[in-house]
C-alpha cells in the first residue's frame, strides 16, 4: 500500500490545525457561519437532517487494518458506534458533534486518512476496481494511476474552484467493477498494438438530474502523458463550463452541449500545448517509485486447488453457498477474493458497526495480508485469502452477523442514506433496501433470480445509483409524502446503460409488490441463462409495465 | 430551501439546528429547546411570520443555523409534523429507532 511522504504528512496535519482554528473562531462567534460554511464542506463536513456528517476519504477504496481499526475507533468515541460506507467507496459518520470535529481529524491524520477534498466543487476521491492487483487478467493494477492521480488532484491550485464537483474512476479490467461510465473521467487501463500500457478515457458520464454515458474521449494516452491528458480535459472544463445553474455545471453538460467531436478537438488542442511543454510528463522514475507502493505482496506458493476447502464446500452447504456468491478466483493459485456483505437480510446496506470493522481488522491482518478494499456497492472485500484458510474466515464472518451470501443477488442492493439521514433527500431509501431484501429473503429464490442489481435514490441527485440499477428506484416527493419512480434496464458496467421509467411512480406500500410483479414477469419470459439484464434487453420494457399497470 | 409549509397552513412551528453539535431544535418563548412537543405553535400566517422574526437571530451570537417554518396539524395527541421529513427531524431515522431524539424519550 501506498505511504505517505513527508509532504502528505505535512499537509494533512497543516489541514487539521487550520480547521480547529477555524472550529473554534466559528464556536466563538467570530466567523459567521456563511463564512464558515464552505470551509467546514472543504473539510468533508456537512449539516444533515439531525446532526452534522463527516465522510472521510478512502482513496481507491483501500484500506489497512491499522487504518480499519482507526475508524472503529472513530465510530466508537465520536460517533454512534458505526459508520456508513458509501458507492464512493469512502465512509461516512452520522453524528459526530462540529466542537469535536477537530480532535476526529487529528487521531484520522495519524493513520494517513483525512476528508480533504470530500466534498465542495473539487476532484473528488479517485476510485478505483475493488479486485485492484488480485483479479486475473488485469492490465495494470488501477491503484497506481489512481494514487499518481491522486497527488496530482491534491490542492491543484488550478482546479480548487471548478464549475462543480468532479468524480475520477479507473480500471485496469475489462469488467468494469468501478461504473468509470458513470463518471466524469473514467479510465480504462489498455494495452496497444505494440503491447505498450496506456489510458482509454472516458469523459463527461454522470447521473443525477440529466444523466449521460461518457463518451470515449481517446483510445490510447501513454502513461507518462496521463497527466497531461486529464490536466487538458479539466483545463477545458474550467474555462468553458456552465457556472450559471448548478444543475448544468458538471462536465457532462458540457460535452453534451459543445458535441463529443468538438469536445475532443478542444481537448487535444489544449493537450497538444501542454504535452509540448512537457511540464506534466510523468518521469519514470516516479512511476516505478509509485507503482513499487503496489508490487504484490509476498504470495506464497501454493497448488491451485486446496484440499481443505474443497472439503469444508462438501461438509458445508451454507458454505459452499457463500463460496459461490462471495468468493472470486485470485490471479495467484491457492488464493481467493473475499466479499464481505454489508447487506444482511433486513439491514441497512453500507452501514457496519465498530465491533464488526475491528473484527474485519483482525481478519485483514491475520488472514488477508493487512488489505481490504472498500466496494462501489456498498460492500468490503478482503482481496488476498488463502483457501486453505477459507472456511475459517468464514466461520468468523458468520459470528459476526457479516457473511450474507448474496453478491450481486437482489438482496444486495445499493441505497443512499435518503431521508432518514439527508437534508437533500425528498424520501427514504433505506426502508425500501431493507423490504425487498426481507421480501426475497429466501436464498433458493435469489439464486433463482440470479444476478439482478437494484439501485436506491432519496432524491434526483442519484447517490443511490438509480439510473444504472437494473431495476432502480427513485423517491421523489409530492406535497410532503414519500412517492417512488421505478426504473428498469440500467447498467454500471462496461455495457453502461441507463435505466427506463416504467410509468407512474408508485406509494411505499406498493413498491415491494411491483418489484415482485417485475421478477415474476423475468422469470416467466426468460430464456435459458438469460440474466434479467438480458431478459430486459431482449424483451423491453412493455410486457413489464403491462403486468405493472394491469388495473 | 424546500418549501416546509403548504400555501394555506394555518399552524406552523419554526425549527433550526444548533451549531455545536446540529441537533435539531425548536423555538419557543425566547429559546430554543429540543422537543418538538414543546415548541411553540403559531396560528396563522401573521402569527408565523412573528414567530420567525423573533426566533431569527439578528447577530451570529445565537448559534443556531438557519431557522424556518414548518407545516404542522393538530391533532388528539397535540400537535404534529405535516411532512415525512419533519417528523423524521423531530424524532430521529426510522431505520435506527434506537438513535435520535426518539431514543432519548423511550
Amino acid at each position: 500500500m501506498y505511504r505517505y511522504d513527508e509532504f502528505d504528512h505535512k499537509i494533512v496535519t497543516d489541514r487539521v490545525n487550520q480547521f480547529r482554528g477555524q472550529v473554534n473562531r466559528r464556536i466563538s462567534g467570530a466567523l459567521s457561519e456563511d463564512a464558515f460554511k464552505p470551509l467546514r464542506l472543504m473539510n468533508g463536513v456537512y449539516l444533515q437532517l439531525h446532526a452534522y456528517m463527516l465522510r472521510v476519504a478512502i482513496p481507491y477504496g483501500t484500506v489497512s487494518s491499522k487504518q480499519m481499526r482507526m475508524l472503529a475507533h472513530i465510530a466508537r468515541k465520536y460517533d454512534r458506534g458505526y459508520g456508513h460506507f458509501t458507492t464512493r467507496q469512502n465512509i461516512q459518520y452520522n453524528w459526530p458533534a462540529l466542537d469535536r470535529i477537530p480532535d476526529l481529524l487529528e487521531e484520522l491524520a495519524s493513520v494517513e486518512m483525512h476528508a480533504i477534498q470530500t466534498s465542495g466543487n473539487c476532484i473528488r476521491n479517485v476510485t478505483a476496481d475493488q479486485y485492484a492487483g488480485a483479479i486475473a487478467d488485469e492490465i495494470e493494477d488501477p491503484r497506481i494511476i489512481s494514487e499518481i492521480i491522486r497527488q496530482w488532484s491534491t490542492f491543484h491550485p488550478e482546479f480548487s474552484y471548478l464549475p462543480r464537483k468532479f468524480k475520477i474512476a479507473v480500471t485496469g479490467h475489462e469488467n468494469d467493477r468501478a461504473a468509470i461510465k458513470l463518471h466524469d473521467i473514467g479510465i480504462v487501463i489498455v494495452k496497444n498494438d505494440k503491447g505498450e500500457t496506456g489510458y482509454e478515457v472516458h469523459v463527461g458520464g454522470g447521473q443525477g438530474r440529466s444523466p449521460f454515458i461518457a463518451k470515449k474521449l481517446t483510445d490510447f494516452v501513454p502513461a507518462k502523458k496521463l497527466l497531461a491528458y486529464l490536466e487538458a480535459v479539466m483545463r477545458v472544463y474550467n474555462m468553458l463550463g456552465r457556472r450559471d445553474n448548478s444543475y448544468k455545471a458538471r462536465i457532462k453538460i458540457l460535452v453534451h452541449e459543445t458535441g463529443e467531436t468538438e469536445m475532443r478537438r478542444l481537448v487535444e488542442e489544449e493537450f497538444a500545448k501542454i504535452d509540448a511543454s512537457q511540464m506534466l510528463s510523468l518521469p519514470e522514475a516516479e512511476l516505478d517509485r509509485i507503482s513499487a507502493y503496489f508490487a504484490p505482496p509476498n504470495y506464497e506458493n501454493l497448488p491451485a486447488q486446496s484440499d481443505a476447502f474443497e472439503a469444508a464446500k462438501e461438509g458445508n452447504p451454507e458454505f459452499s453457498h457463500w463460496v459461490k456468491t462471495n468468493l472470486v478466483p485470485h490471479k495467484t493459485p491457492g488464493y481467493g477474493i473475499v466479499n464481505i456483505s454489508l447487506k444482511p437480510i433486513g439491514g441497512i446496506p453500507g452501514d457496519a458497526t465498530d465491533a464488526q470493522m475491528d473484527v474485519i481488522a483482525d481478519l485483514a491482518e491475520r488472514y488477508a495480508l493487512d488489505e481490504i478494499r472498500v466496494t462501489h456497492e456498498q460492500n468490503l472485500v478482503l482481496p488476498h485469502v488463502k483457501l486453505d484458510e477459507a472456511k475459517e474466515v468464514y466461520d468468523i464472518l458468520c459470528a459476526h452477523d457479516l457473511a450474507t451470501p448474496n453478491i450481486g443477488l437482489i438482496s444486495d442492493s445499493i441505497a443512499c442514506p435518503g431521508l432518514d439521514y439527508c437534508n437533500l433527500a425528498n424520501a427514504r431509501s433505506i426502508p425500501l433496501a431493507q423490504e425487498i431484501s426481507t421480501h426475497f429473503a429466501d436464498l433458493d429464490k435469489q439464486y433463482d433470480i440470479g444476478e439482478l442489481k437494484i439501485k436506491i435514490s432519496g432524491c434526483i441527485n442519484a447517490c443511490g445509483h438509480h439510473h444504472v440499477g437494473h431495476i432502480g428506484i427513485l423517491g421523489v416527493d409530492k406535497k410532503g409524502t414519500e412517492f417512488y419512480q421505478i426504473s428498469l434496464g440500467g447498467s454500471a458496467d462496461e455495457k453502461a446503460s441507463l435505466g427506463d421509467i416504467t410509468g407512474q411512480a408508485f406509494t411505499e406500500d406498493k413498491v415491494v409488490d411491483a418489484v415482485d410483479t417485475i421478477v415474476e414477469t423475468y422469470l416467466n419470459l426468460r430464456q435459458p441463462e438469460e440474466r434479467f439484464l438480458d431478459t430486459y434487453r431482449r424483451v423491453g420494457m412493455d410486457p413489464f409495465k403491462e403486468q405493472l399497470y394491469a388495473d | 430551501m424546500a418549501q416546509h409549509s403548504s400555501k394555506g397552513a394555518r399552524f406552523q412551528a419554526v425549527t433550526a439546528n444548533r451549531l455545536k453539535d446540529g441537533e435539531v431544535v425548536y423555538f419557543k418563548g425566547n429559546g430554543w429547546i429540543e422537543n418538538f412537543a414543546e415548541a411553540e405553535i403559531a396560528d396563522g400566517q401573521e402569527a408565523a411570520e412573528a414567530l420567525l422574526t423573533r426566533a431569527s437571530p439578528d447577530n451570529m451570537e445565537a448559534f443556531i443555523l438557519d431557522p424556518y417554518l414548518f407545516e404542522v396539524s393538530e391533532s388528539d395527541n397535540g400537535f404534529t409534523p405535516v411532512s415525512v421529513r419533519e417528523n423524521i427531524r423531530a424524532k430521529g431515522p426510522t431505520v435506527r429507532t434506537d438513535l435520535g431524539k426518539q431514543a432519548e424519550a423511550g
